[in-house]
């Protein structure tokens, strides 16, 4: 029996919003190509009210995720990885076609993205120490600093790398307990609608990452104006519409990650993803003297 | 026998202070008139009385400041850091040797209690210089990686509350990290800074590290927009923190922002509550209440609502407003006449919108700028005192039933710089103190501060930190 | 008996009904409190205010000898100079007392007959407050048959610390009524107290078991009086006096020795419980050295020159 004799059974794609994969509430779809021009999926063209329903999702969420311990949130991470690593063909299969890489070459890259989820499941517990901690001040004061999730992150993809940097920007967020609304790269979302699928499957608390298809600009305007989003990652927006959105973005100062000129996404990550999204809170509280200076606590 | 115990008059004395009558701007290590030829009087809050008349800058002083910093920039970030640092070393000593007469300068051009200039700001000044001074040489081991670069040029904005202390937070890590700055201070409170031009003449310090810029708003404006700048720090209000996130917007300028609060101050029932009654008055007196982290919103358990607010009556009857420079004065005058018409403005909305309010028996002197320690009680949330920022002597006084409910309320702002919690039990406040969105959580203390504790908000009160390890990331190119 | 004995007949009423109470008092944060205690010592009183406080603190001290070699001419001595303070300046005011132990207040009151100057008396086994009740009793109506005004007695620490919170509560009762009319001043010798929450405790203890005064120590322990216990006793005199109108006073003992200390613990007298106590009726200071400081500081503030040890009397 032939494969080419088989009439294939196609997906619908759907968006991921609060663990559930409904359609665009507009009912709009956009055709996805390969990268030679052939038809792949029509996917849902996210609208405004799309992005305000994954807000709601991701807020409602992160108290939650949040509240989770680090390990929780580790294990679910590395969950993740173990879920996506059984799922290596069909993720080289789309990445294949989205970026026009060769077999060997997309499987790569799938194999750098369930890394990358090793690598930011063990970062959950260890951030903490490594950008916290006590602080000497110069009085009877017990003062300790720790890194907190700065709350909801909307996130515009990468548009090349969909799939390793699709990954790479959303992993740091969520790792230290923030909550994301995810627009997939505009011309290649495929992988991201199925990342969706996985993430729903790996203990991942609905609404803890929401994942969008549609027009950066246009999703982007609302998420970067939303006075209940924390931050925006900017990364898969043009150098135009960053201004435009950093701007938006002001009127209640969120915090704002820059797109890079080339990030290079199978580089080492560093911690700059991770911190972006974090903030210190410190904790003073007095620690009372003892003995021989005769203070009584 | 009983007579009452009058404390005499106990001023410190202004002869340590030689204010000159008038400044130049400090551009390049030397004093120079603006460019425009404008000047602005600065006067002591107190009494009106014009202290100095000073250079006001304009654009083309900000471009005549940022371009001599760019060419500073070259050398001072190849020094090795050892060598930074000691400049820095000596700053922080000469600082503390004259601590004296920076503490009654400051006095004189801000208003506050020399009690507060003398044992709070001038202290934290030189510490604030001896911390980041040690950093200088140790950059590779901040935890930013190897050898992690200055950004540039800092055009720094600061604001008329703490004028030194805020020059101290935003020079010393530039200068450690290798930067070269621009900094303008506040329009009513330009003279510290003037001084400390001074004090980095004798620290020998090379021409151009460090430029000041006394000025209003547009030379502010002009700095942040200047495309010579590579990194913009500013401490003030939020509105103004807004228009500078949207006026670097595309760009590759790095921004902190340390803005307004409205910090809730949470008392439990089972709170220490003589240290919470002097912890409230510290939260919103301190600095006459204009600073960005007071406890504005006093967030008391209605169950001991009553003891507390006799016990904080009574202790606000004991507070001494009069003459800044009188050792035993509490509270001194609000910084400037437009501070004052905002508080008042404010003041009379929160009686306008029903709430009961009350200060203690107060004589406020004839000349001067001058508000009453103020409480508000029946205050809720839907209260504009409850919402807005007042930046001065006013306390709003709400009640909550449970823990729960007492961090709805304390979260429940655009704002979240600070906030307090005093209770005695310990598992209590670590709940709460988790789950307060803010950036600096004082338990059974309040309004403490140190060089070495990273301090700065979350939300609309600003990002980035100044302060300890995380204050030198704001600096450096990582 | 006093009135906030029977106010409190339902607190008293048990070992768990006292212990329910006193461990319900507010906490104390150590560190806030000494941060008060030293933020209200930065006061700067000067000139007028100095003269003021000089005088008031003067007219304040229990002129205190209590040493094994204490005879009947050192007290004397003591009285005479209570007396008259500074022979060179006849209005100075005289100290509230000498304090002297049991068996040498006859020689105290000798001198001290008809004057406004009290004598006061250790009692209870002072220092240490080791022995049976009615030692301790013995102890204290000797003291008042010798002529004593004032009682100073010593709580029992061990009892305090065991928990025995009614048998200390007993013990100041039944002192208090040996007694009589001189005035109780219950030492808690806060230093083995330790804790600023067992001094608050020890507070409400005596006050509600009579005494007139509340004292920080007896001077004979390494920590005695310091500007934050007597900060929290002085919350303590001013929180009773609210509830329950009864007024009590307050004696810091041992440690004070220069004006500039004891000018600290007037402005704690003032901002704390306020001027209802700056009157030697209500506030003391335990010491002895102190006077010749206070003296030779208001020669200064009356001559405008330093003075020196050879201008005051070594008692």
């Amino acid at each position: 029996m032939s494969e080419s004799s088989r009439l294939s059974v196609l997906k619908t794609y759907k968006l991921y919003v609060g663990g559930k994969f409904p359609r665009s509430e507009s009912g709009r779809v956009y055709e996805v190509a390969d990268a030679k021009g052939t038809w792949l999926a029509n996917v849902p063209l996210s609208s405004r009210k799309d992005a305000r329903d994954a807000v709601v999702a991701a807020r409602k969420a992160f108290g939650g995720w949040s509240g989770a311990t680090a390990y929780n949130r580790g294990q679910v991470l590395y969950r993740v990885a173990e879920m996506l690593e059984g799922r290596k063909g069909q993720f080289a299969r789309e990445v294949a076609r989205a970026e026009g890489l060769s077999k060997s070459e997309a499987a790569l890259v799938v194999e750098a993205a369930v890394d990358r989820w090793v690598w930011y499941a063990g970062w959950t517990d260890k951030i903490a120490q490594v950008v916290g901690g006590a602080n000497p001040v110069a009085g009877p004061y017990f003062n300790l600093s720790t890194p907190e999730p700065t709350g909801v992150v909307a996130v515009l993809a990468p548009q090349e790398s969909s799939f390793l940097g699709l990954v790479s920007v959303i992993a740091p967020v969520i790792a230290t307990g923030n909550t994301a609304v995810v627009v997939a790269s505009e011309r290649a979302p495929l992988p991201a609608l199925s990342l969706g699928e996985v993430l729903a499957t790996s203990d991942l608390p609905g609404g803890v990452v929401n994942v969008l298809s549609g027009k950066a600009a246009e999703l982007g305007a609302p998420l970067a104006a939303h006075q209940d989003v924390n931050a925006i990652d900017l990364t898969g927006a043009d150098a135009a519409l960053a201004r435009e959105l950093e701007i938006a973005a002001a009127d209640n100062l969120k915090r704002v990650l820059r797109p890079a000129e080339a990030p290079d996404f199978a580089a080492d990550p560093g911690l700059a993803r991770l911190t972006a999204f974090l903030e210190t809170k410190t904790v003073w509280h007095p620690t009372g003297s003892l003995g021989a200076s005769g203070s009584a606590y | 026998m009983a007579s009452a115990f009058e404390y005499a008059p106990a001023p410190e004395s202004r002869s340590v202070v030689d204010i000159a009558p008038s400044y130049g701007l400090f551009i390049d290590g030397e004093f120079t008139e603006a460019a425009g030829g404008k000047v602005f009087k600065t006067v002591s809050p107190s009494t009106e009385e014009v202290l100095s008349e000073v250079a006001q800058a304009g654009a083309e002083d900000v471009d005549r400041a940022v371009a001599a910093a760019r060419r500073a920039f070259e050398k001072w970030s190849a020094l090795p850091g050892a060598e930074r640092a000691k400049y820095l070393f000596r700053i922080a000593r000469i600082v503390q040797e004259r601590s004296r007469e920076l503490a009654v300068l400051e006095t004189l051009d801000n208003g506050k209690p020399i009690r507060e200039t003398r044992d709070a700001d001038l202290p934290l000044v030189a510490a604030h210089f001896f911390y980041y001074a040690g950093w200088a040489d140790k950059l590779d081991h901040a935890g930013y990686g190897r050898d992690p670069r200055p950004l540039g040029v800092a055009g720094q904005v600061i604001p008329w509350n703490f004028p030194l202390l805020m020059l101290a937070w935003k020079i010393a890590p530039a200068l450690a990290a290798g930067n070269t700055v621009v900094l303008k201070p506040a329009e009513t409170t330009p003279l510290s800074a003037l001084f400390f031009a001074d004090v980095c003449r004798q620290a020998g310090l090379p021409r151009g590290v460090v430029n000041i810029l006394p000025g209003y708003g547009d030379a502010g404006a002009a700095l942040v927009a200047h495309e010579g700048v590579d990194k913009v720090a500013f401490t003030g209000s939020t509105a103004v923190g807004k228009a500078i996130a949207r006026q670097v917007a595309g760009t590759r300028k790095k921004v902190t922002l340390e803005l307004g609060g409205k910090g809730a101050n949470i008392v439990f029932d089972d709170a220490p509550l003589d240290q919470a009654v002097e912890g409230i008055v510290t939260g919103i007196f301190f600095n006459q209440g204009q600073v960005c982290c007071a406890g504005s919103r006093l967030l008391v358990q209605e169950s001991v609502q009553d003891e507390l607010l006799d016990a904080l009556k009574r202790r606000l009857s004991t507070l001494r407003l009069g003459d800044p420079l009188d050792k035993n004065t509490d509270i001194g005058a609000i910084n400037s006449a437009e501070q004052l018409a905002r508080i008042s403005a404010l003041a009379d909305t929160g009686e306008a919108e029903g709430a009961e309010r009350w200060s203690p028996a107060c004589e406020l002197p004839s000349a001067g700028y001058w508000f009453a320690p103020t409480l508000f009680t029946g205050v809720t949330q839907a209260h504009t005192i409850a919402r807005d920022e007042i930046f001065g002597p006013v306390l709003s006084v709400l009640t909550f039933r449970t823990p729960d409910e007492a961090v709805a309320k304390a979260n429940n702002s655009q704002y979240g710089l600070s906030a307090g919690i005093w209770t005695e039990k310990g598992s209590r406040i670590l709940a709460v103190a988790s789950k307060l969105r803010a950036g600096v959580v004082w338990a059974n203390t309040f309004n403490k501060f140190d060089p070495t504790s990273p301090f700065g908000g979350y939300k609309e009160s600003g990002f980035g930190r100044e302060g300890g390890r995380h204050g030198l990331e704001a600096y450096l190119d990582v | 008996m006093p009135h906030s004995a029977t106010a409190f007949a339902d607190v008293t009423a048990s070992d768990s009904t006292l212990r329910r109470f006193l461990h319900g008092l507010p906490g104390v944060d150590a560190v806030g409190l000494e941060a008060r205690a030293a933020s209200l010592g930065t006061r700067s009183i000067k000139t007028t205010a100095k003269a003021y406080a000089i005088d008031l603190a003067i007219s304040m001290i229990d002129l205190t000898t209590l040493e094994g070699a204490d005879t009947p001419g050192k007290v004397r001595a003591l009285a005479g100079k209570a007396l008259n303070p500074d022979p060179t300046d006849r209005a100075t005011p005289r100290t509230a007392a000498v304090c002297v132990y049991p068996d040498m207040v006859a020689a105290a009151k000798a001198v001290l007959a008809g004057s406004d100057v009290k004598v006061a008396s250790v009692a209870t086994a002072f220092p240490a407050g080791r022995a049976a009740l009615d030692v301790k009793l013995a102890d204290t109506r000797d003291a008042v048959a010798a002529g004593a005004d004032e009682i100073d007695m010593v709580i029992d620490r061990g009892a305090f610390l065991a928990g025995d919170y009614l048998k200390v509560y007993e013990e100041i009762r039944a002192v208090k009524e040996a007694s009589g009319a001189a005035r109780l001043k219950v030492i808690f010798e806060t230093g083995e107290l330790s804790t600023y929450d067992n001094i608050r405790r020890a507070s409400w203890l005596g006050m509600i078991a009579g005494a007139d005064f509340i004292k920080t120590s007896t001077g004979k322990v390494g920590v005695n009086a310091t500007p934050a216990n007597t900060l929290l006793m002085l919350e303590a005199v001013r929180d009773f006096r609210a509830q329950t109108g009864v007024q009590v006073g307050v004696k810091p003992a041992g440690g004070i020795r220069t004006t500039k200390d004891a000018v600290k613990f007037l402005v704690l007298v003032n901002e704390t419980a306020g001027e209802d106590w700056l009157d030697n009726h209500w506030f003391r200071f335990g010491a002895s050295s102190l006077l010749n400081d206070l003296l030779m500081q208001r020669q200064k503030l009356a001559t405008g020159r330093y003075s020196g040890p050879d201008y005051v009397t070594v008692d």
